[in-house]
Protein backbone atom coordinates (compact mmCIF):
# COMPACT_ATOMS: atom_id res chain seq x y z
CA UNK A 1 0.00 0.00 0.00
CA UNK A 2 2.63 2.41 0.78
CA UNK A 3 4.70 1.41 -1.53
CA UNK A 4 2.60 2.97 -4.06
CA UNK A 5 1.88 6.02 -2.26
CA UNK A 6 5.62 6.24 -2.27
CA UNK A 7 5.40 5.43 -6.47
CA UNK A 8 8.28 7.84 -7.91
CA UNK A 9 9.06 9.04 -11.57
CA UNK A 10 12.28 9.77 -12.12
CA UNK A 11 14.75 11.29 -14.85
CA UNK A 12 11.88 13.75 -15.31
CA UNK A 13 12.97 16.80 -13.23
CA UNK A 14 17.12 16.35 -11.27
CA UNK A 15 15.39 14.76 -8.21
CA UNK A 16 12.52 12.08 -8.37
CA UNK A 17 8.96 13.36 -7.83
CA UNK A 18 5.98 11.25 -6.31
CA UNK A 19 3.45 10.31 -8.49
CA UNK A 20 0.33 10.80 -6.53
CA UNK A 21 1.73 14.38 -5.71
CA UNK A 22 1.43 15.78 -9.21
CA UNK A 23 -1.43 13.91 -10.50
CA UNK A 24 -3.45 15.42 -7.07
CA UNK A 25 -2.81 18.96 -8.26
CA UNK A 26 -4.75 18.04 -11.63
CA UNK A 27 -8.29 19.38 -11.78
CA UNK A 28 -9.44 16.50 -13.50
CA UNK A 29 -10.53 12.82 -12.10
CA UNK A 30 -7.85 10.63 -12.86
CA UNK A 31 -7.56 6.64 -12.31
CA UNK A 32 -4.79 4.04 -13.09
CA UNK A 33 -5.79 0.42 -13.51
CA UNK A 34 -3.65 -2.26 -14.41
CA UNK A 35 -4.66 -5.19 -16.96
CA UNK A 36 -7.28 -6.53 -15.37
CA UNK A 37 -9.17 -3.04 -14.69
CA UNK A 38 -8.39 -3.16 -10.82
CA UNK A 39 -7.46 -0.04 -9.52
CA UNK A 40 -4.06 1.12 -8.52
CA UNK A 41 -4.24 4.86 -8.50
CA UNK A 42 -6.86 7.75 -7.87
CA UNK A 43 -6.26 11.26 -7.74
CA UNK A 44 -8.24 13.65 -5.14
CA UNK A 45 -10.35 15.17 -7.77
CA UNK A 46 -11.79 11.77 -8.58
CA UNK A 47 -12.01 11.00 -4.74
CA UNK A 48 -14.32 14.31 -4.46
CA UNK A 49 -16.19 13.21 -7.17
CA UNK A 50 -16.83 9.53 -6.60
CA UNK A 51 -16.69 10.02 -2.64
CA UNK A 52 -14.21 7.10 -2.58
CA UNK A 53 -11.09 7.21 -1.27
CA UNK A 54 -7.52 5.50 -2.69
CA UNK A 55 -7.84 3.10 0.24
CA UNK A 56 -11.27 2.05 -0.48
CA UNK A 57 -10.69 1.96 -3.87
CA UNK A 58 -7.01 0.28 -4.25
CA UNK A 59 -7.03 -3.05 -6.02
CA UNK A 60 -11.41 -2.83 -6.57
CA UNK A 61 -12.50 -3.61 -10.32
CA UNK A 62 -13.17 -0.15 -11.64
CA UNK A 63 -16.72 -0.70 -12.31
CA UNK A 64 -17.62 -0.98 -8.61
CA UNK A 65 -15.66 2.71 -8.07
CA UNK A 66 -16.63 4.47 -11.33
CA UNK A 67 -20.03 3.11 -11.37
CA UNK A 68 -20.92 4.85 -15.05
CA UNK A 69 -23.42 3.55 -17.38
CA UNK A 70 -20.43 1.59 -19.38
CA UNK A 71 -19.25 -0.52 -16.68
CA UNK A 72 -21.93 -2.95 -16.46
CA UNK A 73 -23.42 -2.41 -20.42
CA UNK A 74 -20.30 -2.33 -22.54
CA UNK A 75 -16.99 -1.40 -21.23
CA UNK A 76 -14.40 0.17 -24.01
CA UNK A 77 -11.80 -1.52 -22.08
CA UNK A 78 -12.41 -5.04 -22.95
CA UNK A 79 -11.01 -4.75 -26.10
CA UNK A 80 -8.66 -1.93 -25.36
CA UNK A 81 -5.13 -3.02 -26.60
CA UNK A 82 -1.86 -1.47 -26.57
CA UNK A 83 -1.96 -0.37 -30.17
CA UNK A 84 -5.40 1.20 -29.68
CA UNK A 85 -6.47 4.92 -29.75
CA UNK A 86 -7.78 6.99 -26.72
CA UNK A 87 -11.29 6.85 -26.85
CA UNK A 88 -13.59 9.68 -25.66
CA UNK A 89 -17.21 8.73 -24.50
CA UNK A 90 -19.71 10.24 -22.65
CA UNK A 91 -21.80 8.81 -19.47
CA UNK A 92 -23.23 8.96 -15.79
CA UNK A 93 -22.07 7.78 -12.73
CA UNK A 94 -23.55 7.67 -9.23
CA UNK A 95 -21.36 8.78 -6.42
CA UNK A 96 -21.10 7.80 -2.77
CA UNK A 97 -23.59 11.14 -2.57
CA UNK A 98 -26.11 9.09 -4.46
CA UNK A 99 -26.07 11.61 -7.28
CA UNK A 100 -26.24 10.91 -11.15
CA UNK A 101 -23.44 12.62 -12.50
CA UNK A 102 -22.86 13.63 -16.17
CA UNK A 103 -19.41 12.99 -17.08
CA UNK A 104 -16.93 12.90 -20.09
CA UNK A 105 -14.55 10.05 -19.92
CA UNK A 106 -11.36 9.55 -22.00
CA UNK A 107 -9.63 5.95 -22.38
CA UNK A 108 -6.45 5.31 -23.17
CA UNK A 109 -4.11 2.46 -22.89
CA UNK A 110 -1.08 2.68 -21.15
CA UNK A 111 1.91 1.04 -22.53
CA UNK A 112 5.87 -0.12 -21.29
CA UNK A 113 9.15 0.85 -22.65
CA UNK A 114 8.51 -2.24 -25.07
CA UNK A 115 5.44 -1.03 -25.94
CA UNK A 116 3.16 -4.23 -24.08
CA UNK A 117 0.09 -3.06 -22.60
CA UNK A 118 0.92 -2.48 -18.69
CA UNK A 119 -2.73 -1.19 -17.93
CA UNK A 120 -5.29 1.49 -18.30
CA UNK A 121 -5.75 5.34 -18.31
CA UNK A 122 -9.13 6.99 -17.49
CA UNK A 123 -9.98 10.84 -17.20
CA UNK A 124 -13.05 11.84 -15.81
CA UNK A 125 -14.63 15.05 -16.07
CA UNK A 126 -17.80 16.43 -14.55
CA UNK A 127 -19.83 17.60 -17.24
CA UNK A 128 -22.66 19.05 -14.28
CA UNK A 129 -21.41 22.88 -15.22
CA UNK A 130 -21.78 22.41 -18.45
CA UNK A 131 -24.83 21.01 -18.45
CA UNK A 132 -26.03 23.91 -16.50
CA UNK A 133 -25.45 26.49 -18.64
CA UNK A 134 -28.14 24.99 -20.88
CA UNK A 135 -30.68 25.24 -18.43
CA UNK A 136 -29.40 28.61 -17.26
CA UNK A 137 -30.58 30.36 -20.74
CA UNK A 138 -34.34 28.60 -20.42
CA UNK A 139 -34.70 31.02 -17.13
CA UNK A 140 -35.60 34.00 -17.68
CA UNK A 141 -36.23 34.28 -13.95
CA UNK A 142 -33.58 32.64 -12.34
CA UNK A 143 -30.36 31.76 -11.32
CA UNK A 144 -28.86 28.51 -11.88
CA UNK A 145 -31.55 26.36 -10.06
CA UNK A 146 -33.23 29.20 -8.31
CA UNK A 147 -36.17 31.01 -9.61
CA UNK A 148 -37.94 34.37 -8.47
CA UNK A 149 -39.07 37.78 -9.79
CA UNK A 150 -39.41 39.72 -6.36
CA UNK A 151 -37.38 42.58 -5.89
CA UNK A 152 -35.43 41.05 -3.13
CA UNK A 153 -34.67 38.12 -5.47
CA UNK A 154 -34.03 40.33 -8.48
CA UNK A 155 -31.56 41.87 -6.63
CA UNK A 156 -29.69 38.78 -5.37
CA UNK A 157 -29.42 37.31 -9.23
CA UNK A 158 -27.67 40.40 -9.91
CA UNK A 159 -25.21 40.49 -7.37
CA UNK A 160 -24.53 36.45 -7.44
CA UNK A 161 -22.95 36.44 -10.96
CA UNK A 162 -20.17 39.18 -9.32
CA UNK A 163 -20.08 37.50 -5.78
CA UNK A 164 -19.01 34.25 -8.02
CA UNK A 165 -15.95 36.07 -9.55
CA UNK A 166 -13.68 36.59 -6.96
CA UNK A 167 -12.19 34.68 -3.97
CA UNK A 168 -14.09 36.18 -1.21
CA UNK A 169 -15.50 34.06 1.84
CA UNK A 170 -19.39 34.26 1.55
CA UNK A 171 -22.18 33.95 4.52
CA UNK A 172 -25.30 32.84 3.34
CA UNK A 173 -28.47 32.91 5.92
CA UNK A 174 -31.84 32.39 5.75
CA UNK A 175 -34.49 30.39 7.58
CA UNK A 176 -34.66 26.66 6.61
CA UNK A 177 -35.88 25.61 2.83
CA UNK A 178 -35.12 29.14 1.58
CA UNK A 179 -32.62 27.44 -0.72
CA UNK A 180 -29.25 28.13 1.20
CA UNK A 181 -27.45 25.01 -0.24
CA UNK A 182 -28.61 25.47 -4.29
CA UNK A 183 -27.02 28.73 -3.76
CA UNK A 184 -23.71 28.25 -2.53
CA UNK A 185 -23.51 25.51 -5.06
CA UNK A 186 -24.39 28.02 -7.54
CA UNK A 187 -21.94 30.74 -6.80
CA UNK A 188 -19.47 27.82 -7.12
CA UNK A 189 -20.58 26.48 -10.55
CA UNK A 190 -20.11 29.97 -11.47
CA UNK A 191 -16.89 30.83 -10.46
CA UNK A 192 -13.75 30.14 -11.92
CA UNK A 193 -13.28 27.27 -9.21
CA UNK A 194 -16.42 25.09 -11.36
CA UNK A 195 -13.73 22.69 -12.25
CA UNK A 196 -12.44 22.30 -9.18
CA UNK A 197 -14.58 20.37 -6.73
CA UNK A 198 -17.50 21.24 -4.39
CA UNK A 199 -17.47 19.68 -0.95
CA UNK A 200 -20.40 20.12 1.67
CA UNK A 201 -19.95 19.70 5.35
CA UNK A 202 -22.90 19.98 7.43
CA UNK A 203 -20.82 21.48 10.87
CA UNK A 204 -23.98 20.45 12.96
CA UNK A 205 -24.07 16.72 11.80
CA UNK A 206 -20.82 15.27 13.87
CA UNK A 207 -19.54 15.62 17.26
CA UNK A 208 -16.36 17.68 17.24
CA UNK A 209 -13.69 15.44 17.23
CA UNK A 210 -14.96 13.15 14.15
CA UNK A 211 -15.51 16.93 12.57
CA UNK A 212 -12.18 18.13 12.81
CA UNK A 213 -10.82 14.80 11.82
CA UNK A 214 -13.51 15.75 8.78
CA UNK A 215 -12.56 18.78 8.10
CA UNK A 216 -8.76 18.99 8.47
CA UNK A 217 -7.81 14.98 7.97
CA UNK A 218 -5.90 13.26 10.04
CA UNK A 219 -2.40 11.56 10.20
CA UNK A 220 -1.77 7.52 10.41
CA UNK A 221 -1.65 6.87 14.06
CA UNK A 222 -2.90 10.69 15.34
CA UNK A 223 -5.42 8.72 18.04
CA UNK A 224 -6.88 5.14 18.21
CA UNK A 225 -8.30 3.98 14.76
CA UNK A 226 -6.23 6.26 13.00
CA UNK A 227 -4.81 3.55 10.36
CA UNK A 228 -4.47 5.94 7.55
CA UNK A 229 -4.01 8.88 7.05
CA UNK A 230 -7.22 10.82 5.98
CA UNK A 231 -7.11 13.76 3.40
CA UNK A 232 -9.79 15.97 5.30
CA UNK A 233 -12.26 18.35 3.24
CA UNK A 234 -10.47 21.30 3.07
CA UNK A 235 -7.12 19.51 0.95
CA UNK A 236 -10.21 17.89 -1.20
CA UNK A 237 -11.31 21.02 -1.56
CA UNK A 238 -8.36 22.03 -3.17
CA UNK A 239 -8.43 24.58 -5.74
CA UNK A 240 -12.64 24.35 -5.43
CA UNK A 241 -15.27 25.88 -3.02
CA UNK A 242 -15.58 24.43 0.76
CA UNK A 243 -19.34 25.02 1.59
CA UNK A 244 -19.77 24.85 5.46
CA UNK A 245 -23.59 24.40 6.25
CA UNK A 246 -24.84 25.19 9.73
CA UNK A 247 -21.67 27.11 10.48
CA UNK A 248 -23.67 28.89 13.45
CA UNK A 249 -23.35 24.61 15.34
CA UNK A 250 -19.57 24.68 14.72
CA UNK A 251 -17.60 24.09 18.26
CA UNK A 252 -15.95 26.58 19.91
CA UNK A 253 -12.88 25.15 19.51
CA UNK A 254 -13.01 24.35 15.85
CA UNK A 255 -14.39 27.72 15.30
CA UNK A 256 -10.33 28.75 16.26
CA UNK A 257 -9.15 26.36 13.89
CA UNK A 258 -11.15 27.29 11.01
CA UNK A 259 -9.97 31.30 11.99
CA UNK A 260 -6.46 30.09 11.60
CA UNK A 261 -7.00 28.97 8.41
CA UNK A 262 -8.87 31.46 7.18
CA UNK A 263 -5.81 33.59 8.10
CA UNK A 264 -2.73 31.73 6.90
CA UNK A 265 -4.49 29.79 4.18
CA UNK A 266 -3.00 26.21 5.94
CA UNK A 267 -4.39 22.79 7.04
CA UNK A 268 -2.76 20.89 9.71
CA UNK A 269 -4.32 17.46 10.02
CA UNK A 270 -4.55 16.05 13.47
CA UNK A 271 -1.41 14.90 14.21
CA UNK A 272 0.68 16.44 11.67
CA UNK A 273 3.53 19.08 12.09
CA UNK A 274 3.31 19.48 8.54
CA UNK A 275 1.09 21.79 6.89
CA UNK A 276 -0.94 22.03 3.48
CA UNK A 277 -1.22 24.90 1.73
CA UNK A 278 -4.82 24.73 0.38
CA UNK A 279 -6.30 27.21 -2.26
CA UNK A 280 -10.19 26.70 -0.92
CA UNK A 281 -12.99 29.12 -1.28
CA UNK A 282 -14.85 29.02 2.09
CA UNK A 283 -18.49 29.19 1.64
CA UNK A 284 -20.89 29.32 4.83
CA UNK A 285 -24.47 28.76 5.48
CA UNK A 286 -26.75 28.93 8.87
CA UNK A 287 -30.02 29.68 9.66
CA UNK A 288 -29.21 30.95 12.72
CA UNK A 289 -29.27 34.64 13.58
CA UNK A 290 -24.82 35.04 13.94
CA UNK A 291 -25.65 38.33 14.83
CA UNK A 292 -27.35 37.18 18.53
CA UNK A 293 -24.62 34.44 18.56
CA UNK A 294 -22.15 36.43 18.85
CA UNK A 295 -23.40 38.88 21.59
CA UNK A 296 -24.14 36.04 23.22
CA UNK A 297 -20.25 34.94 23.23
CA UNK A 298 -21.55 31.74 21.33
CA UNK A 299 -19.72 32.10 18.14
CA UNK A 300 -16.43 33.79 17.73
CA UNK A 301 -16.87 37.77 16.92
CA UNK A 302 -13.45 37.80 14.95
CA UNK A 303 -14.53 34.60 13.27
CA UNK A 304 -17.89 36.18 12.24
CA UNK A 305 -15.75 39.20 10.94
CA UNK A 306 -13.76 37.17 8.64
CA UNK A 307 -16.85 34.84 7.07
CA UNK A 308 -18.83 37.71 6.87
CA UNK A 309 -17.28 39.44 3.28
CA UNK A 310 -20.07 38.75 1.59
CA UNK A 311 -23.29 38.19 3.04
CA UNK A 312 -26.18 37.10 0.88
CA UNK A 313 -29.43 36.96 2.58
CA UNK A 314 -32.65 34.83 0.98
CA UNK A 315 -35.56 35.94 2.05
CA UNK A 316 -38.49 33.62 3.50
CA UNK A 317 -41.31 32.61 0.80
CA UNK A 318 -43.92 34.73 2.85
CA UNK A 319 -41.62 37.71 2.39
CA UNK A 320 -41.63 36.98 -1.47
CA UNK A 321 -45.36 37.30 -2.32
CA UNK A 322 -44.44 37.78 -6.85
CA UNK A 323 -42.84 34.75 -6.22
CA UNK A 324 -45.19 31.70 -5.06
CA UNK A 325 -47.27 32.05 -8.10
CA UNK A 326 -43.87 31.46 -10.18
CA UNK A 327 -42.43 28.69 -7.81
CA UNK A 328 -45.93 27.36 -8.08
CA UNK A 329 -46.25 26.55 -11.14
CA UNK A 330 -42.35 25.67 -11.56
CA UNK A 331 -42.97 22.71 -9.34
CA UNK A 332 -46.74 22.08 -11.00
CA UNK A 333 -44.51 21.35 -14.20
CA UNK A 334 -41.76 19.38 -12.67
CA UNK A 335 -44.01 17.19 -11.04
CA UNK A 336 -46.43 16.80 -13.54
CA UNK A 337 -43.67 15.82 -16.12
CA UNK A 338 -41.98 13.59 -13.62
CA UNK A 339 -44.95 11.49 -12.86
CA UNK A 340 -46.30 11.59 -16.45
CA UNK A 341 -49.39 13.43 -15.13
CA UNK A 342 -51.52 15.32 -17.51
CA UNK A 343 -51.80 18.56 -14.80
CA UNK A 344 -53.42 21.67 -15.70
CA UNK A 345 -52.37 23.64 -12.71
CA UNK A 346 -54.44 24.42 -9.78
CA UNK A 347 -58.53 25.78 -9.01
CA UNK A 348 -59.00 29.00 -7.43
CA UNK A 349 -60.22 27.80 -3.90
CA UNK A 350 -56.39 25.35 -4.13
CA UNK A 351 -54.84 28.60 -5.07
CA UNK A 352 -56.41 31.12 -2.48
CA UNK A 353 -55.73 28.38 -0.05
CA UNK A 354 -51.88 28.39 -0.78
CA UNK A 355 -51.08 31.94 -1.82
CA UNK A 356 -52.64 32.61 2.10
CA UNK A 357 -50.64 29.70 3.92
CA UNK A 358 -47.11 31.15 5.56
CA UNK A 359 -44.76 28.41 4.39
CA UNK A 360 -42.97 28.09 7.96
CA UNK A 361 -40.87 25.66 5.76
CA UNK A 362 -40.75 27.98 2.58
CA UNK A 363 -40.13 26.67 -0.63
CA UNK A 364 -39.06 22.79 0.42
CA UNK A 365 -42.60 23.11 1.62
CA UNK A 366 -44.15 24.58 -0.91
CA UNK A 367 -42.22 21.64 -3.50
CA UNK A 368 -43.23 18.72 -1.06
CA UNK A 369 -47.03 20.44 -1.06
CA UNK A 370 -46.93 20.51 -4.69
CA UNK A 371 -45.12 17.19 -5.09
CA UNK A 372 -47.71 15.80 -3.09
CA UNK A 373 -50.90 17.46 -4.79
CA UNK A 374 -49.45 16.05 -7.88
CA UNK A 375 -49.54 12.58 -6.71
CA UNK A 376 -53.08 12.94 -5.16
CA UNK A 377 -54.48 14.40 -8.32
CA UNK A 378 -55.25 11.86 -11.20
CA UNK A 379 -55.66 14.48 -14.06
CA UNK A 380 -56.80 17.45 -14.79
CA UNK A 381 -57.01 20.45 -12.56
CA UNK A 382 -55.60 19.94 -8.74
CA UNK A 383 -58.72 20.70 -6.26
CA UNK A 384 -58.33 21.91 -3.19
CA UNK A 385 -59.23 18.14 -1.60
CA UNK A 386 -55.76 17.12 -3.00
CA UNK A 387 -53.17 19.72 -1.07
CA UNK A 388 -52.49 18.13 2.19
CA UNK A 389 -55.23 18.00 5.06
CA UNK A 390 -53.39 20.33 7.05
CA UNK A 391 -53.23 23.06 4.99
CA UNK A 392 -57.08 23.35 5.09
CA UNK A 393 -57.56 23.06 8.86
CA UNK A 394 -54.49 25.63 9.21
CA UNK A 395 -57.36 29.09 9.05
CA UNK A 396 -55.85 31.99 7.89
CA UNK A 397 -54.50 34.53 10.99
CA UNK A 398 -56.79 37.18 9.28
CA UNK A 399 -59.60 35.34 9.82
CA UNK A 400 -58.65 34.23 13.40
CA UNK A 401 -58.13 37.67 14.09
CA UNK A 402 -61.55 39.36 12.55
CA UNK A 403 -62.70 40.40 16.30
CA UNK A 404 -66.50 39.95 17.00
CA UNK A 405 -69.36 41.90 16.00
CA UNK A 406 -70.35 44.84 18.44
CA UNK A 407 -66.65 44.90 20.31
CA UNK A 408 -65.07 48.47 20.08
CA UNK A 409 -62.36 49.01 22.61
CA UNK A 410 -58.99 51.00 22.05
CA UNK A 411 -57.82 47.02 21.53
CA UNK A 412 -59.95 46.67 18.28
CA UNK A 413 -58.84 50.27 17.10
CA UNK A 414 -55.17 49.06 17.67
CA UNK A 415 -55.96 45.86 16.44
CA UNK A 416 -57.22 47.34 12.78
CA UNK A 417 -54.17 49.83 13.12
CA UNK A 418 -51.62 47.02 13.33
CA UNK A 419 -53.88 44.66 10.56
CA UNK A 420 -53.65 47.69 8.10
CA UNK A 421 -49.83 48.27 8.40
CA UNK A 422 -49.32 44.72 7.85
CA UNK A 423 -51.61 43.72 5.37
CA UNK A 424 -49.04 43.43 2.63
CA UNK A 425 -46.03 42.15 4.64
CA UNK A 426 -46.65 38.85 6.65
CA UNK A 427 -43.66 38.61 8.92
CA UNK A 428 -43.76 36.30 12.09
CA UNK A 429 -43.27 39.44 14.45
CA UNK A 430 -45.97 40.89 13.03
CA UNK A 431 -48.44 38.05 12.62
CA UNK A 432 -46.90 37.31 16.78
CA UNK A 433 -47.56 40.99 17.19
CA UNK A 434 -51.37 40.17 15.31
CA UNK A 435 -51.99 37.20 17.65
CA UNK A 436 -50.93 38.86 20.64
CA UNK A 437 -53.74 42.06 19.47
CA UNK A 438 -56.34 39.08 18.63
CA UNK A 439 -55.84 37.67 22.27
CA UNK A 440 -56.38 41.22 23.89
CA UNK A 441 -58.96 42.17 22.15
CA UNK A 442 -61.26 39.13 23.08
CA UNK A 443 -59.96 39.45 26.77
CA UNK A 444 -60.89 43.01 26.32
CA UNK A 445 -57.26 43.99 28.09
CA UNK A 446 -57.14 41.50 30.92
CA UNK A 447 -53.91 40.13 30.07
CA UNK A 448 -54.25 36.90 32.71
CA UNK A 449 -56.78 35.90 29.99
CA UNK A 450 -55.27 36.89 27.04
CA UNK A 451 -51.86 34.99 28.30
CA UNK A 452 -54.34 31.92 28.75
CA UNK A 453 -55.64 32.22 25.17
CA UNK A 454 -52.35 32.44 23.92
CA UNK A 455 -50.94 29.38 25.99
CA UNK A 456 -48.27 31.93 27.35
CA UNK A 457 -47.40 32.27 30.55
CA UNK A 458 -47.84 36.29 32.11
CA UNK A 459 -44.32 37.23 31.47
CA UNK A 460 -44.13 36.28 28.66
CA UNK A 461 -47.12 38.13 27.45
CA UNK A 462 -45.64 41.00 29.38
CA UNK A 463 -42.59 40.76 27.80
CA UNK A 464 -43.57 40.59 24.35
CA UNK A 465 -46.06 43.42 24.45
CA UNK A 466 -43.05 45.25 25.80
CA UNK A 467 -41.21 43.95 22.68
CA UNK A 468 -43.73 45.06 20.39
CA UNK A 469 -44.38 48.38 21.59
CA UNK A 470 -47.99 47.33 21.82
CA UNK A 471 -48.58 49.28 25.45
CA UNK A 472 -47.32 52.39 24.36
CA UNK B 1 -39.30 -13.36 12.02
CA UNK B 2 -38.67 -14.40 8.42
CA UNK B 3 -37.07 -11.64 6.25
CA UNK B 4 -36.26 -10.98 2.85
CA UNK B 5 -33.30 -9.56 1.58
CA UNK B 6 -32.95 -8.12 -1.99
CA UNK B 7 -29.16 -8.16 -3.76
CA UNK B 8 -28.94 -6.92 -7.29
CA UNK B 9 -26.14 -8.57 -8.86
CA UNK B 10 -23.49 -9.02 -11.51
CA UNK B 11 -21.29 -11.50 -12.34
CA UNK B 12 -21.67 -12.80 -8.53
CA UNK B 13 -20.50 -9.80 -7.58
CA UNK B 14 -23.20 -6.71 -5.72
CA UNK B 15 -23.84 -5.17 -9.16
CA UNK B 16 -22.18 -1.47 -9.73
CA UNK B 17 -25.52 0.04 -9.87
CA UNK B 18 -29.01 -0.63 -8.65
CA UNK B 19 -30.94 1.29 -11.43
CA UNK B 20 -28.89 -0.93 -14.27
CA UNK B 21 -28.71 -4.67 -12.61
CA UNK B 22 -30.50 -7.09 -14.85
CA UNK B 23 -30.19 -10.13 -12.47
CA UNK B 24 -31.78 -9.99 -8.43
CA UNK B 25 -30.90 -12.74 -6.17
CA UNK B 26 -33.61 -12.63 -3.05
CA UNK B 27 -32.12 -14.30 0.12
CA UNK B 28 -34.77 -15.38 3.05
CA UNK B 29 -33.35 -15.44 6.67
CA UNK B 30 -34.98 -17.33 9.22
CA UNK B 31 -35.60 -16.08 13.02
CA UNK B 32 -32.18 -17.42 13.84
CA UNK B 33 -30.15 -15.18 10.90
CA UNK B 34 -29.46 -18.12 8.66
CA UNK B 35 -30.17 -18.04 5.00
CA UNK B 36 -33.19 -20.51 4.29
CA UNK B 37 -34.04 -19.75 0.71
CA UNK B 38 -31.99 -18.00 -2.05
CA UNK B 39 -33.59 -17.20 -5.20
CA UNK B 40 -32.69 -15.70 -8.41
CA UNK B 41 -35.17 -13.37 -10.31
CA UNK B 42 -33.89 -12.26 -14.33
CA UNK B 43 -35.62 -8.88 -15.17
CA UNK B 44 -36.41 -8.22 -18.83
CA UNK B 45 -34.46 -5.14 -18.72
CA UNK B 46 -32.65 -2.72 -15.94
CA UNK B 47 -35.54 -0.45 -14.87
CA UNK B 48 -34.65 1.09 -11.43
CA UNK B 49 -38.38 1.49 -11.31
CA UNK B 50 -39.35 -2.27 -11.90
CA UNK B 51 -36.88 -3.25 -9.22
CA UNK B 52 -38.47 -0.41 -6.67
CA UNK B 53 -42.05 -2.46 -7.52
CA UNK B 54 -40.76 -6.05 -7.23
CA UNK B 55 -38.91 -5.37 -3.96
CA UNK B 56 -42.35 -3.49 -2.61
CA UNK B 57 -44.27 -6.89 -4.60
CA UNK B 58 -41.73 -9.52 -2.71
CA UNK B 59 -42.24 -7.67 0.79
CA UNK B 60 -38.24 -7.40 0.76
CA UNK B 61 -37.59 -5.85 4.14
CA UNK B 62 -33.76 -4.71 3.11
CA UNK B 63 -31.62 -4.09 0.10
CA UNK B 64 -28.23 -4.42 -0.66
CA UNK B 65 -26.88 -2.16 -3.57
CA UNK B 66 -23.79 -0.70 -4.90
CA UNK B 67 -24.62 2.72 -6.30
CA UNK B 68 -27.90 3.82 -5.75
CA UNK B 69 -30.27 7.25 -6.91
CA UNK B 70 -30.85 9.86 -4.10
CA UNK B 71 -34.42 9.38 -5.71
CA UNK B 72 -35.08 5.74 -5.17
CA UNK B 73 -33.11 5.55 -1.96
CA UNK B 74 -35.36 7.72 -0.50
CA UNK B 75 -38.30 6.37 -2.07
CA UNK B 76 -37.81 3.00 -0.61
CA UNK B 77 -36.86 4.58 2.60
CA UNK B 78 -39.96 5.75 2.74
CA UNK B 79 -41.53 2.55 1.64
CA UNK B 80 -40.07 1.21 5.26
CA UNK B 81 -37.20 -0.66 3.31
CA UNK B 82 -33.77 -0.59 5.12
CA UNK B 83 -30.85 -0.29 2.03
CA UNK B 84 -27.58 -0.46 2.47
CA UNK B 85 -25.84 0.91 -0.26
CA UNK B 86 -22.53 1.60 -1.46
CA UNK B 87 -21.64 -2.30 -0.87
CA UNK B 88 -18.22 -4.05 -2.81
CA UNK B 89 -18.01 -7.11 -2.12
CA UNK B 90 -18.90 -11.04 -3.60
CA UNK B 91 -22.33 -12.51 -3.37
CA UNK B 92 -21.70 -15.36 -1.26
CA UNK B 93 -19.11 -12.89 1.76
CA UNK B 94 -22.28 -10.69 1.63
CA UNK B 95 -24.45 -13.26 2.72
CA UNK B 96 -21.74 -14.21 4.75
CA UNK B 97 -21.87 -10.76 6.78
CA UNK B 98 -25.99 -10.89 6.44
CA UNK B 99 -25.98 -14.22 8.15
CA UNK B 100 -23.29 -12.57 10.88
CA UNK B 101 -25.41 -9.48 11.32
CA UNK B 102 -22.28 -7.08 10.71
CA UNK B 103 -23.33 -5.91 6.70
CA UNK B 104 -23.08 -2.23 7.25
CA UNK B 105 -23.25 0.77 4.11
CA UNK B 106 -20.46 1.53 2.45
CA UNK B 107 -18.41 -2.11 3.32
CA UNK B 108 -16.18 -3.42 0.84
CA UNK B 109 -15.44 -6.53 0.97
CA UNK B 110 -12.27 -7.97 -0.66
Amino acid sequence: MNTLQRTQIKGLFNSPIELPSLIDEIPLGIVVLDTQRRIMLINRTFEALSGFSMEDARGIHCSHILRTKLCMQKCPLKKMGSNSESISVESDMINKERELIPVLINLSPIKDTEGNLTGFLETVEDLRPLKEVDAKTQQAYGFRHIIGKSREMTRLFQTVPLVAQNDSAVLITGETGTGKDMLAEAIHQASNRAKGSFVKINCGALPETLLESELFGHQKGAFTGAVENKPGRFRLAHNGSLYLTEIGDLPLPLQVKLLTFLDDKVVYPLGSAKGFQADVRVIAATHRNLDLMVKERKFREDLMFRLNVVRLHLPPLREREDDIRLILDHFINIYATRFQKDINGLSKKALKILLDYPFPGNVRELRNIIEYAVNICPRGQMQFTHLPAYLSETKHYYDRLTPEVGESSEWTALFAESNSEHSGQKTWPSLEKDMIIEALVKSKGRRNKAADMLGWGRSTLWRKIKKYKIDA
Amino acid sequence: MEQKILIPLYLNQVAPRFDLATEVSIVSMGDDGRSIEKRTVVLPRASAEQLCHLVLLEKIGTVVCGGIEDEYYQYLKWKNVKVLDSVIGSFKEIVKRLESGTLQSRDIIR
